[in-house]
């Protein structure tokens, strides 16, 4: 951090420098994993309904960055990505009135209850 | 039960050469029963089909670094091409038929004294329309952390040693602003057409973590 911008952040505001968790740049980090993962086809359909509610206007890219920010450095450590997404997702949606917590609720026992691998649980 | 059975490979990897993440068979967790819920609910109240959402997946599946590639190998056989790709990134993929949408392409060059690197530092902004989805990498905290600081550093993670001389510069995506780097064209591609040179695009060379093949 140069000068300017160590004096404009307030001593002792937190343990960083005032800024949110999921401002990393500059920050230490270790080695950058090398691994990747093809998507499994529920990741791709966590992304297409967002994909697909953002162009119906339900909430756009800042919504479910606002939840994804929100939801804090606990949930970015121990969610994949997608996971992170789905409750982002989830969270607007049930915010934009498109269906309740209970209706949710009532569904998530109703697909726990067609079997225990995701394709099981598909209503097809 | 139905059961979506796709083609296995025993040996753990995809075509691509990555491991499958635990995927169908493996035991239902909450975000995919989350993921269920959700998309069975919105087809009810009919904001969404399952053809939509199939057709998104197409869409996704078929956006691959092939596109930026095409995109690549059109700059170095067609300086118009390239000057208006420089100029205005989003028009000049349109072109190409390849749609951006609202955002802001931002193409950066890479020259002999000069390498781009892209990065999002605060999410995974990236130009899927050209690329498809982000890696893993790109998503991570190291990743979106360090680039911005130690660039070299972590350009020689990638296997990427860049001579002092080169100027790096490091590109922080944002919502409505994606950048793709335009590689440098490799030496002894004097003969080749637009498809050959497309092929030694790689993905990571227009991030900028990598280069192109040699031919």
């Amino acid at each position: 951090m140069d000068r300017v911008s160590a004096a404009f952040y307030p001593v002792g505001m937190s343990d960083t420098d005032g800024r949110r968790w999921h401002d990393m740049g500059g920050r230490d980090a270790g080695p950058v994993p090398q691994d990747e993962h093809d998507f499994a086809l529920w990741e791709k359909r966590v992304d297409a309904l967002m994909m697909l509610c953002s162009d119906k206007g339900f909430f756009t890219v800042d919504g479910l960055r606002r939840v994804l920010e929100d939801m804090g450095e606990e949930a970015f450590e121990t969610m994949t990505y997608y996971e992170r997404w789905m409750a982002a997702v989830n969270q607007n949606l049930i915010e934009q009135g498109v269906y309740s917590l209970e209706e949710l609720g009532t569904k998530m026992e109703e697909i726990a209850a067609r079997g225990d691998s995701y394709g099981e649980a598909q209503d097809v | 039960m139905p059961h979506d059975h796709h083609d296995h490979h025993h040996d753990g990897l995809s075509a691509s050469g990555h491991p499958f993440r635990s995927d169908n068979d493996e035991a239902l967790t909450y975000w995919q029963r989350m993921e269920i819920a959700a998309r069975e609910l919105l087809i009810e109240k009919g904001i969404v089909t399952p053809a939509e959402v199939a057709a998104q997946i197409d869409a996704m599946d078929a956006r691959s670094p092939a596109n930026g590639a095409a995109v690549v190998a059109r700059a170095w056989t067609d300086p118009a091409f390239k000057d208006r790709l420089l100029a205005n990134g989003s028009d000049a993929c349109r072109e190409m038929g390849f749609d951006v949408g609202a955002l802001h392409l931002v193409v950066v060059e890479n020259t002999e004294a000069v390498h781009n690197l892209i990065v999002c530092t605060l999410c995974s902004c990236y130009p899927r329309t050209l690329l498809g989805l982000p890696p893993d990498w790109y998503k991570t905290r190291a990743y979106r952390s360090r680039a911005v600081i130690e660039p070299r550093k972590v350009l020689r993670e990638f296997g990427l040693d860049l001579p002092d001389h080169v100027t790096v510069r490091v590109h922080d995506s944002t919502a409505d602003m994606r950048y793709l780097v335009l590689p440098a064209r490799p030496a002894g591609t004097d003969g080749m057409d637009e498809a050959a040179l497309a092929a030694l695009v790689t993905r990571d060379s227009m991030i900028g973590t990598g280069l192109p093949r040699q031919p």
